[in-house]
């Protein structure tokens, strides 16, 4: 029954679900809206579970002094210093905010967002360009019709604000982006779409199990 | 700009410079500002999904209730039974009563996979296909040049490239003959696609190491020597070049432990 039973739940609230898109009633929007909420909230309590997972790895890292454990005090020192700022505020005298969105305009929690995440996270990804560039100049060589329509219209593309080209090359580049891409991109998303379906209904009709586990 | 903010412009310019070293190789710097990130992104999406998710969808709506009473005296009771659920995803934490937590998670499969199955079948596939099945303009069939992606001859090369990439990716019968051919024209479209695709994250990675540059030029090195503004005193400049000094020191260094490998590596046994 341990096993049985989660299958159980999985058919009868998918097959629901799949129902009651096709009932237009408000008592089925409502009970829609509802099950929504459900997601989001269970979902809201799942990520308790990765952030002590990352509390526990941290802190293992440093009660058992391993390689680079200082670094994990950073971790630490971040995520327990950015919790603490987004449900306080000072502004008006120092308080808790648990339950009121105060904590979103606290100045230490803007101040971590704007001068530490952002940075960060736009650097890493500016980073990109030139790992992308190192792997592009390795892997692109025109060995086939194939290989050089890709690296003919990745360099129309990448050079389509040169102005040594002229503007000839930005039409070409937006035609493109317009045609040949919106063709290749509505194939993509018409076959992920059929296969997200797919597997949807091997789940729901409990084809496909491995998300449950082991055990 | 006040000296305080000067302060954080500092500690987001030193962040950014710390993470471009990774160029050069795995060091402190970036090894610092990776573990910050994730601790402070970590912290971040928490409180977002505390006072943006958990708040207004769970708590504001029990808060009429009494807690001894488990909030069933509430007007909207009935998202308690959420609430207990997403509680026992936490049994996780139990070996042994690790399994309850199934429960939730299968109600959330089902519920994601229940809604998935109309909306992808709308948005992903019906919505797609009649975009792609549109009427040829045959008026405007060549638009304002062969270029001209709004034209009646571009709307076509678009329908035979999205269903030629379909059949393509159709596995089921062997690409040989018209089907074949066929297939060929799907794979040049997508190889085409992949590559404008490429071209174009290329540039918008391009686009945020330029603004990073501008960000550490204008926002930071700029500030710190600009002597117009009425908030300037010395420690703009002295904050500058300590963060400079520090970085050269470690650059420095480096640069010595590499002599010194090379000795090593030189001298005879």
């Amino acid at each position: 029954m341990r096993r049985q039973l989660p299958f159980i739940l999985v058919f009868l609230s998918g097959a629901f679900m799949v129902f009651q898109y096709f009932v237009p009633h408000e008592s089925s929007e409502f009970v829609y809206e509802f099950l929504l909420d459900w997601l989001t909230i269970i979902g809201g309590f799942a990520m308790v579970l990765g952030i002590w997972s990352l509390i526990r790895v941290s802190y293992d890292k440093i009660q058992r002094k391993r390689e680079n454990w200082g670094y994990s005090v950073i971790t630490l020192a971040g995520l327990f210093s950015m919790i603490f700022f987004g449900i306080t505020n000072w502004q008006d005298g120092f308080g808790f905010y648990i339950l009121q969105a105060d904590g979103l305009n606290n100045p230490m929690f803007v101040h971590f967002f704007d001068y530490i995440l952002i940075p960060i996270q736009a650097t890493m990804f500016s980073l990109l360009a030139f790992f992308i560039a190192s792997a592009a100049y390795r892997a692109f060589r025109a060995r086939s019709v194939i290989a050089s329509l890709l690296l003919l219209a990745a360099l129309i593309v990448m050079m389509r604000f040169n102005p040594l080209f002229g503007a000839w090359i930005e039409d070409v580049a937006n035609w493109l982006m317009n045609v040949p891409n919106l063709a290749a991109q509505r194939a993509i998303v018409i076959g992920l779409g059929l296969g997200m379906v797919a597997t949807a209904l091997k789940i729901i009709l409990g084809i496909e199990r491995g998300y449950m586990g082991q055990g | 700009m006040d000296f305080t903010t000067f302060l954080w412009t500092t500690l987001g310019a030193f962040l950014t410079l710390a993470t471009f070293s990774f160029l050069y190789k795995d060091n402190p710097f970036y090894k610092l500002a990776e573990h910050l990130v994730v601790g402070v992104s970590a912290g971040y999406f928490m409180i977002i999904v505390w006072h943006g998710t958990m708040v207004p969808n769970l708590f504001n709506k029990l808060l009429d209730g009494d807690w001894f009473l488990l909030f069933l005296n509430s007007n909207q009771w009935w998202y308690v039974f959420p609430g207990i659920l997403g509680v026992l995803m936490w049994t996780r934490f139990s070996r042994k009563y690790g399994w309850i937590s199934r429960w939730p998670m299968a109600l959330y499969i089902g519920i994601a996979a229940g809604v998935a199955v109309p909306l992808e079948m709308s948005n992903k596939v019906n919505k797609q296909l009649v975009a792609t099945m549109v009427d040829i303009e045959w008026s405007n069939f060549f638009g304002a040049g062969i270029w001209d992606p709004f034209s009646g001859f571009a709307n076509l090369l678009i329908f035979v490239g999205a269903i030629s990439g379909l059949i393509y990716f159709f596995f089921s019968k062997a690409h040989t003959g018209a089907f074949g051919g066929v297939a060929k024209l799907g794979i040049w479209t997508l190889m085409i696609g992949f590559g404008a695709s490429f071209g174009f994250t290329v540039m918008a990675r391009i686009s945020l190491f330029i603004n990073r540059l501008q960000y550490l030029d204008q926002n930071w090195a700029q500030t710190a020597f600009d002597s117009t503004n009425p908030n300037y005193n010395t420690g703009f400049q002295l904050v500058f070049w300590l963060v400079v000094l520090m970085l050269l020191a470690y650059a420095v260094w480096e640069f010595i432990a590499y002599l010194r490998r090379r000795g090593e590596a030189s001298t005879p046994e």
